[in-house]
């Protein structure tokens, strides 16, 4: 008999229906806006939820709940205008060293939550947030190499008694000027066994060497430069206390940050764009900064910076502990006197020479050096090139009381800087410095509105087209319908399964792809009609209808789909999301019209004689 | 409900040079307005920056600018964005500043004037940014051409590979040309809706197309003319509704999709009509020009197998 399906086909239908239907759950149940809590280093604890409550309490701020998941404290409320104001008084009972940050919870239910079903994420337009682009700069990466290189090769020739007149850097070069013959073939021994990325080459003048950068090493660095980079600003995301933070490798030199329902977007970009690092080194005591900074005339190994307020400070070249030998750093109050200071703790060979610098300088003062990279705009040959800048600051002279190694503190600080100071020396140091070029807020009203807008336009489009089908093909077209609507429960079942990011063009996807979803099914109805005007039996003209139908559908769906690829593939944010949903559409909706409608006609009409078809 | 009882007779080709003039007439107006006046480019391509705000009352767009000459953006562009409240103003980056703290120049400069004005949106894209999104969009809509030329060749043949291309890029073309001509904000998600118009017109034809295969196999006599008429009118039915049906949901989208969407929506408006239209009297009709015939579509036998296995 005609228009039987085989149980398994009408299984699968089923269960791709059951799970697409489970799969998709999670999105229908919206989200709380929240707080959530977490503490720099350490477990939250239940002190901290009743701390909260606390606050909250006394503020008179209705909360829907407040418990501890993923190691945070999530306050829920029931709506933004408590969350913001929630935000504020929470941050201010619980000090320094805890993130507070805004976040919206889903509220899907617990079971759901249990088999590990989330709903999908919505894009920055949705929710509000900053979008930046970076382009990392990595030529500045290979010079801050070959800094490090020269400061080391400084010190190594040094202990091994190698008397050099001068060591700079010209392009990708380490310039050394050396005594005595003697000292050349000692150096170049040093540099063939310690550093086998320098290429060493005899010098212009007599007694001088010339170690040039390899370019294996130098496409290294470059590689490098980018991943650290992003692994500080993943870092640095994570101390900003954002709830979904995407921070990803956009191109060979760029780096995508997206932080949703970030308000405080000046601060991000503070955090984010700073490329600081510190370096501890000694002071000069011996030389007078002031008449150093007058005459020009700086010691050989010196280097002349300035403080705060301006004032010279002479530091003594090599630098005993840089930035990336930081272990922790948090910011508190110094038990003597109770003004701010920031803890710093080293690793093992920061430790080590740190250990061993205290103990030579005992009561010698030491300085923390600043450095901050800005970037400035300059125009060269008609094109705006970025330009970094060092802008070195002391931000701090202390002598060395004691004999320390591992931990110490740092002070002379006030309250916020400290604050900033330790949150960047945590998050570590950037291998390069970065540039912003591009940048989109989105407030969160804005966010809500694009939201609204984007569901009920998608509601319209939908009912209408219904409506409209249900009409014209009466019940094949209700059958029909049934498919289009299992288009959309299957589409939004793989993106979240794909956890793909809801943006509103995604939503425009999803719109689009239900018009064309109706596509497939108006073949298979027309080809039915067309059988039955032609006078064949009902369920001749079912089994035809589809057969002939397949192969239009087939290639109707490819072309689009090929469209749908390329978009992909060249598109960046909004429109990747589009061309993400255009596709799973386009390939649920080929299962939803050929197997899905096939599988409920053949149910409904399948093997039973039948006069005339509803089509 | 049915639209047509019986297949139609709609003698579509007979029209086919006027339609064709009339469209090479169009493609001609479309390509001048995008060569003298090109396209208005939004800040996605162009780069620089945009800020969005809301005013509780309905904006009076003269004291914005003013206010924003005064306050060192002489060059600024301001608009209303959708609502009367709401107010998009684009602003040519300045060096050495970034978007965020253009955006906040504007913002502290209007909140001067009118306190409670609310800002809603920055962007700042880099010129660098900008070129690149060009030349990757570009790059897509000639993969996209040369894949539909592709496939419909290898699927079906050669003439109809040209026309059903033919079609895609009057299409695009179009749709474009609409954007120059009446100087609409053209930017990333309209790029992305002219790029999905070429998916749903390459779909409709190639929708077409099968049937015109069909028709050459199955029918023993009647001319190309006439088969490929009778293909359109078959398909007649099936092409108003698909269409219908989308634009239903593209009418949904510009209505209440909001200012974001309106480019997009305006985009595949157009589109759908023209591609629809595109799929009869350019795909079709420039591959019976071409001279697309019954053996160029008959089924290719396989040697080893015998051609009539009927006693």
């Amino acid at each position: 008999m005609l228009n039987r399906y085989p149980s398994w086909k009408n299984i699968t239908v089923i269960l791709v229906t059951v799970i697409g239907i489970l799969l998709a759950l999670p999105n229908l149940y919206g989200e709380d806006p929240s707080v959530q809590v977490s503490e720099n280093n350490a477990q939250v604890s239940s002190a901290t939820t009743l701390q909260v409550e606390q606050a909250l309490d006394a503020a008179k701020l209705p909360y829907k709940s407040a418990v501890i998941s993923d190691n945070r404290v999530l306050v829920r409320f029931s709506d933004t205008d408590t969350q913001l104001r929630a935000l504020s008084v929470v941050k201010k009972s619980l000090g320094s060293n805890f993130v507070v940050a805004l976040n919206l919870a889903p509220r899907t239910p617990r079971w759901i939550r249990d088999i590990g079903l989330r709903p999908m994420a919505k894009g920055l337009d949705l929710q509000g947030g900053v979008h930046f682009q970076l382009q990392v700069d990595l030529d500045a990466a290979v010079q801050a190499k070959l800094q490090r290189d020269m400061t080391d090769l400084r010190g190594a020739m040094r202990e091994k008694l190698i008397h050099y007149q001068d060591v700079s850097i010209s392009g990708d070069t380490i310039n050394m000027l050396f005594r005595t013959a003697d000292d050349v073939s000692k150096a170049r021994a040093l540099l063939s066994t310690q550093y086998p990325e320098l290429t060493v080459n005899s010098g212009t003048p007599a007694n001088s060497l010339a170690a040039r950068i390899s370019p294996q090493a130098v496409q290294s660095i470059r590689q490098l430069a980018v991943e650290q980079n992003i692994t500080t600003l993943r870092n640095r995301v994570n101390e900003l206390g954002v709830a979904e933070p995407v921070v990803q490798q956009q191109g060979g030199n760029s780096i995508v940050v997206e932080l949703p329902g970030v308000q405080d977007t000046a601060r991000a970009k503070e955090i984010l764009g700073a490329t600081a690092t510190l370096e501890f080194r000694l002071v000069d005591y011996t030389a007078d900064a002031v008449s150093a900074q007058k005459t020009g005339h700086i010691p050989l190994d010196d280097q002349l910076f300035t403080d705060k307020s301006g004032r010279p400070v002479l530091l003594k070249r090599d630098v005993i502990v840089s930035g990336d030998q930081l272990v922790n750093a948090t910011s508190g109050f110094s038990q003597e006197d109770g003004t701010p200071d920031v803890n710093v703790t080293l690793d093992s060979a920061g430790a080590a020479k740190m250990g061993e610098t205290t103990r030579e300088n005992l009561n010698r003062p030491m300085a923390v050096l600043y450095i901050e990279t800005k970037t400035e705009r300059t125009t060269v040959n008609g094109q705006v090139i970025p330009v970094h800048k060092k802008v070195y600051t002391v931000i701090n002279v202390a002598t060395i009381r004691g004999i320390f190694s591992k931990n110490f503190q740092i002070s002379g600080l006030g309250q916020d800087e400290a604050k900033n100071l330790s949150l960047l020396l945590r998050a570590g140091s950037l291998a390069a410095p970065m540039d912003i070029v591009e940048e989109r807020t989105v407030g969160p009203s804005l966010g809500q509105e694009n939201i609204k807008q984007g569901f009920y336009a998608a509601l319209l489009g939908f009912v209408l087209v219904v409506v409209f089908i249900a009409m014209y093909y009466k019940t094949f077209g209700v059958i029909a319908d049934l498919a289009v609507f299992m288009n959309l429960v299957l589409t939004v079942a793989l993106l979240t399964i794909f956890q793909a990011t809801l943006t509103l063009p995604g939503i425009a996807g999803i719109v689009l792809t239900l018009g064309m979803g109706v596509d497939a099914n108006v073949l298979i109805n027309e080809h039915i009609r067309e059988e039955v005007r032609a006078g064949n039996s009902p369920q001749a003209s079912i089994h035809a209808g589809y057969e002939r139908a397949f192969a239009t559908i087939v290639d109707a769906h490819v072309t689009t789909l090929t469209a749908a690829v390329m978009l992909f593939l060249f598109g960046t944010g909004p429109v990747k999301g589009f061309a993400v949903t255009l596709s799973l559409g386009i390939l649920t909706s080929l299962f939803t019209a050929i197997m899905g409608t096939r599988s409920i006609v053949n149910w409904v009409y399948g093997g039973r004689k039948l006069t005339r078809l509803p089509v | 409900m049915e639209f047509f009882h019986k297949v139609p007779h709609i003698n579509f080709l007979a029209v086919r040079k006027l339609a064709m003039g009339m469209s090479v007439v169009v493609l001609l107006i479309a390509i001048a307005s995008l060569v003298i006046h090109g396209l208005n480019f939004g800040v996605d391509f162009t780069g620089g920056v945009t800020v969005q705000v809301s005013y509780p009352a309905p904006a009076d767009l003269q004291t914005v600018r003013s206010t924003l000459a005064r306050a060192g953006f002489p060059d600024a562009i301001v608009q209303n964005f959708g609502t009367p409240e709401e107010v998009l103003i684009r602003l040519q980056p300045k060096r050495g500043v970034s978007g965020k703290d253009t955006g906040n120049n504007v913002m502290d400069a209007l909140q001067k004037v009118t306190p409670q004005v609310k800002l809603e949106q920055v962007n700042f894209v880099g010129p660098e940014v900008g070129k690149d999104l060009a030349y990757k969009g570009a790059l897509a809509f000639i993969l996209t051409l040369l894949g539909i030329l592709a496939y419909v060749w290898l699927r079906f043949e050669r003439r109809l590979a040209i026309g059903g291309v033919l079609a895609t890029l009057h299409d695009v073309v179009f749709v474009v040309g609409v954007f120059s001509i009446f100087h609409i904000e053209f930017d990333l998600n309209v790029l992305a809706a002219v790029l999905a118009v070429m998916g749903y017109s390459v779909n409709d034809t190639v929708v077409v197309f099968d049937r015109i295969r069909e028709d050459f196999r199955k029918l023993r006599k009647g001319t190309p003319f006439e088969i490929i008429n009778l293909a359109i009118n078959q398909t007649l039915s099936r092409t108003i509704i698909t269409s219908g049906t989308t634009l239903l949901v593209v009418i949904a989208l510009l209505i209440l999709g909001g200012p974001v969407l309106h480019g997009f929506s305006l985009a595949l408006f157009v589109g759908i009509i023209v591609g629809t239209y595109s799929s009869i009297y350019i795909a079709s009709a420039a591959a019976f020009m071409l001279g697309v015939s019954k053996k160029d579509l008959m089924v290719r036998v396989k040697g080893d197998q015998p051609v009539d296995d009927m006693p």
